[in-house]
């Protein structure tokens, strides 16, 4: 799956998108950002309050419950501040 | 008329309102949205999601045009980095009479603000910069239009 993130989640991270081959156990977002916060302290910092994450599958927006399904992108960023 | 844009370059209202006011109609609202002066901040950087943000925007359009009697809509939003007194985004709406237009505009902005991938950053004169919170005023004008 290619993963992309936006502002304060790119910079912790320190990439814009990396694709991960997600465990069979990963089903929803939830499951995801568990599993990815393992990766690198970077990605352990980005992820660690979950309430202060929004997500996109496919570029449209979901809740942190929903199922990855056969998505192929999946957004991980913080609150939109636009405008 | 439906127009999305996001720009890199500066905009401008005239250039983003162009044309909604050909379109037969007695009324055209817009919002101009201005960088500004908060406590020291030079200039703001805008990111935002190459796709989804154009999606999304005319997602708002619409769903405006479906909430309201519109003849035609605009948004154009700037990115990249922003000086403080520049326009940030315009947001128009086209229609026979005032009141869809005017509550169309509130609509866009309201709903832009929350549902459209852009992020903001703070550039102070000192070389600092920090990302923008999400406010949850923002939440509740956005909420009004459920």
């Amino acid at each position: 799956m290619r993963l992309v993130y936006f502002a304060a989640v790119r910079e912790a991270i320190g990439v814009a998108s990396e694709t991960c081959d997600l465990p069979a156990h990963v089903r929803n977002i939830h499951d995801a950002i568990d599993w990815l916060a393992g990766q690198s302290s970077g990605h352990a910092l980005a992820f660690q309050d979950k309430s202060r994450l929004r997500f996109a599958l496919d570029q449209d927006m979901v809740p942190l419950d929903a199922m990855l399904g056969d998505a192929h992108e999946l957004a991980i960023f913080p609150p939109v501040t636009g405008g | 008329m439906k127009r999305v844009l996001i720009s890199g370059e500066p905009i401008s209202a005239e250039v983003a309102l162009a044309g909604l006011s050909d379109l037969g109609g007695g009324a055209v609202s817009s919002f101009t949205g201005i960088s500004r002066d908060d406590g020291g901040v030079t200039a703001i950087e805008l990111e935002h999601y190459p796709g989804m943000t154009e999606l999304s925007l005319m997602r708002l359009i619409d769903e405006a045009f479906g909430r309201w009697a519109l003849l035609g809509a605009a948004i154009v939003h700037r990115i990249g980095r922003v000086a403080v007194g520049e326009p940030v985004v315009v947001v128009g709406a086209a229609s026979r009479h005032r009141a869809d237009a005017l509550e169309a505009t509130a609509f866009l902005i309201d709903r832009l603000k929350t549902d459209a991938p852009f992020w903001k950053k703070e550039h102070y004169a000192d070389g600092t910069s920090v990302w923008v919170d999400a406010k949850s005023s923002d939440d509740d004008r956005s909420s009004r239009w459920a």
